[in-house]
């Protein structure tokens, strides 16, 4: 058996003897890696950021929201039926593994400060919120339990009605009217950027649910309620147990809410980021054959041409083997060059549209293997034939071969 | 002293088609160690055939091949190159080196099948001894195309010597050569024969057989003749004689 270093250095002369033809050889290779790691690269930097803004909802968070509300033929959306209340919060809150519950009101008000007004959510929730969402206050505090309890006029703002209502100007201590209720600003939340949905998260003003309720709307049921569960390991626990709480206590006929948890989200975006992975493997598997057929096919061609060359290796005592090896080592320096030339340009051409586009672009280290491990295959499987079939030839009919 | 080849009633049949093409008919001969033979014949004598056959490169239908008293009939393909690799060195009419290969690597390029792995230095060093040995040592560096047909001729006796062979096979070696550079190959194959190397050569130039000690004519499969060479040539005297040939008319 002829040893390794030699082939490959016998195999890189052979490529270099051709250097046009074995790169347009390699340009079927090259472009299915470099089309494949240009898709994950792309594909996996989107789902990242969707997976980072799922991370940013909180973690192990359910949300109940109420039942829809039927007036006559009109049907409301989930949260809109007056079903769910405080006390519905409050029994929730002593589940265990309810680490933290938040009863939430929403409303669309005008906020007039400093001399400027701005519509805004203002949102009436607990002091534990900034926690289930994994929300920090930027500078000052959130309101308390106490404040809650004492209807406290009290309010943490976001970052974008900072800049709308407090422009060049520290906002804590500062009074913001709703409803011309005066709020005095306590906090203000440190800056969290657009949800999935692109929504601003940041426009937002928070007041304790009671105040919301009872000095701004002027009702006694929420809209949701958020809840953290103690992990994502008791989460469904956690939400079996909110389902039949509440069902005990609403005595309802038909469920009159509903629950939803953050991992069902997760899943979703994990469900269509491995379909896209599918896609993508169905691509790169198409490409791939391609690009190992027209190494087949040069391999054929170098075999008819090299025919001699095979008879004088035979006479000096080259083995079948030696020739299939020769051969084989040829293809695979081929497809494997072709695979790395690939991934180089498929890496430099995700960068380069994320850097265009504005968009992120990971490129998993898995998929680089993956990309390298399958194009040297290919110079196996696709090289075999070929190199069989220089290996039967016989020594003399090589040799006088013209 | 065992004989290097030694052939007993050996028979090639072809099956090519409906008719069965009976090449070689029955020969026996012995060749001894050091003997320098030319095997003769017209196209279709079987000589060709033969000659494969005494290569290793083909398997007689009937009879028996011992090459240095191994019996090499019987053998498949792998073991065959092995036998090649080992026991024969090659010259061919055509030359048959690797293009666009260095001389030197050409000649190591046997050493490459050896089974037990030679280091490169060795290899390197047996190349270059093998180079000295047909005097082109200066040349390891050149490709075939920057060589001369008598230089890679030279090249290809290098390839033939590196694994220190039991016998040298030569098909042809100076069809392709001018008669001057005919006579210096002659010139190599004799100092290699004056130093023990068994030479079987096949040639169609009487002249050139005449420089071999034996000469076998084959005829329809046969051997008709098996002689020593009477008047034997020595390729030194003969190109001297050329040399003052070609002085003398330029000097007229």
């Amino acid at each position: 058996m002829m040893r390794i270093i030699a082939t490959v250095k016998i195999a890189l002369r052979a490529l270099r003897r051709n250097k046009m033809r074995s790169l347009l050889t390699m340009l079927g290779i090259i472009i299915g890696v470099a089309s494949v790691i240009t898709a994950v690269s792309l594909t996996t930097g989107a789902t990242e950021q969707v997976k980072s803004q799922v991370q940013s909802l909180g973690e192990s968070v359910l949300t109940v929201f109420s039942g829809n509300f039927t007036s006559g033929a009109t049907r409301g959306g989930w949260g809109s039926a007056p079903t769910l209340t405080v006390d519905d919060a409050l029994a929730i809150a002593k589940l265990p593994n309810a680490v933290a519950v938040s009863p939430e009101v929403r409303d669309r008000e005008q906020v007039l400060a400093n001399g400027l007004n701005w519509n805004t959510q203002v949102q009436g929730e607990g002091p534990d919120y900034p926690q289930i969402r994994n929300w920090h206050i930027a500078s000052g505090v959130m309101f308390t339990e106490q404040d809650v309890r004492s209807l406290a006029k009290t309010a943490v703002i976001g970052k974008t009605v900072v800049d709308q209502l407090f422009p060049n100007e520290n906002p804590l201590g500062q009074t913001i009217r709703v409803r011309n209720i005066p709020f005095t600003v306590v906090g203000v939340l440190a800056p969290k950027g657009f949800n999935l949905f692109g929504q601003d998260q940041d426009d937002v003003v928070l007041v304790p649910y009671s105040s919301h309720m009872r000095r701004i709307t002027s009702r006694n049921f929420v809209n949701s309620i958020l809840v953290q569960a103690a992990n994502d390991q008791v989460i469904d626990e956690v939400q079996q147990a909110i389902t039949e709480t509440l069902s005990s206590r609403h005595r309802s006929r038909e469920p009159d809410f509903t629950v939803r948890n953050q991992l069902e989200l997760m899943n979703a975006v994990t469900a269509t980021s491995k379909s896209m992975g599918f896609l993508l493997s169905g691509v790169a598997a198409v490409s791939l054959f391609v690009g190992g057929i027209g190494i087949m096919n040069i391999m054929l061609v170098s075999v008819t041409e090299r025919t001699r060359e095979i008879g004088i290796r035979m006479s000096v005592g080259a083995r079948a083997a030696d020739i299939v090896v020769q051969f084989l080592m040829e293809a695979v320096t081929l497809s494997a060059i072709g695979g790395l030339i690939g991934i180089g340009f498929g890496m430099l051409v995700s960068t380069l549209i994320a850097y265009f586009g504005k968009t992120p672009s990971v490129t998993p280290a898995v998929w680089i293997a993956v990309s390298f491990a399958s194009s040297a295959l290919i110079g196996i499987v696709f090289g075999f034939y070929p190199a069989w079939k220089a290996s039967k030839l016989d020594p003399i009919d090589a040799l006088r071969y013209e | 002293m065992s004989a290097v080849i030694k052939l007993e009633e050996i028979h090639k049949i072809y099956h090519t088609g409906e008719v069965d093409v009976h090449a070689v008919r029955g020969v026996s001969l012995e060749i001894q160690r050091g003997e320098f033979v030319a095997v003769m014949g017209a196209s279709g004598s079987g000589k060709s055939t033969m000659m494969n056959m005494l290569g290793c490169l083909d398997r007689p239908t009937k009879g028996r091949y011992l090459l240095d008293a191994t019996d090499v009939s019987g053998l498949g393909r792998d073991e065959l190159a092995d036998i090649r690799n080992e026991k024969i060195g090659f010259v061919f009419q055509g030359f048959n080196l690797l293009s666009r290969t260095t001389a030197l690597e050409n000649v190591e390029l046997p050493m490459l099948y050896v089974h037990r792995r030679i280091p490169g230095r060795e290899q390197r060093d047996r190349a270059m001894k093998s180079l000295e040995i047909v005097g082109l040592a200066k040349r390891f560096d050149h490709h075939p195309n920057q060589l001369s047909g008598g230089q890679q001729q030279r090249v290809a006796i290098a390839r033939a010597l590196v694994n220190q062979p039991a016998l040298l096979l030569a098909d042809e070696p100076t069809g392709n050569l001018d008669s001057q550079t005919s006579i210096e190959i002659m010139g190599v194959f004799q100092k290699l024969n004056d130093q023990g190397i068994t030479i079987v050569m096949v040639t169609h130039e009487l002249d050139i057989a005449s420089y071999t000690k034996r000469n076998i004519i084959m005829r329809d499969g046969r051997v008709v003749t098996d002689e020593a060479v009477k008047n034997r040539l020595n390729a030194e005297n003969e190109l001297k004689k050329l040399r003052n040939a070609q002085e003398a008319v330029n000097l007229a």
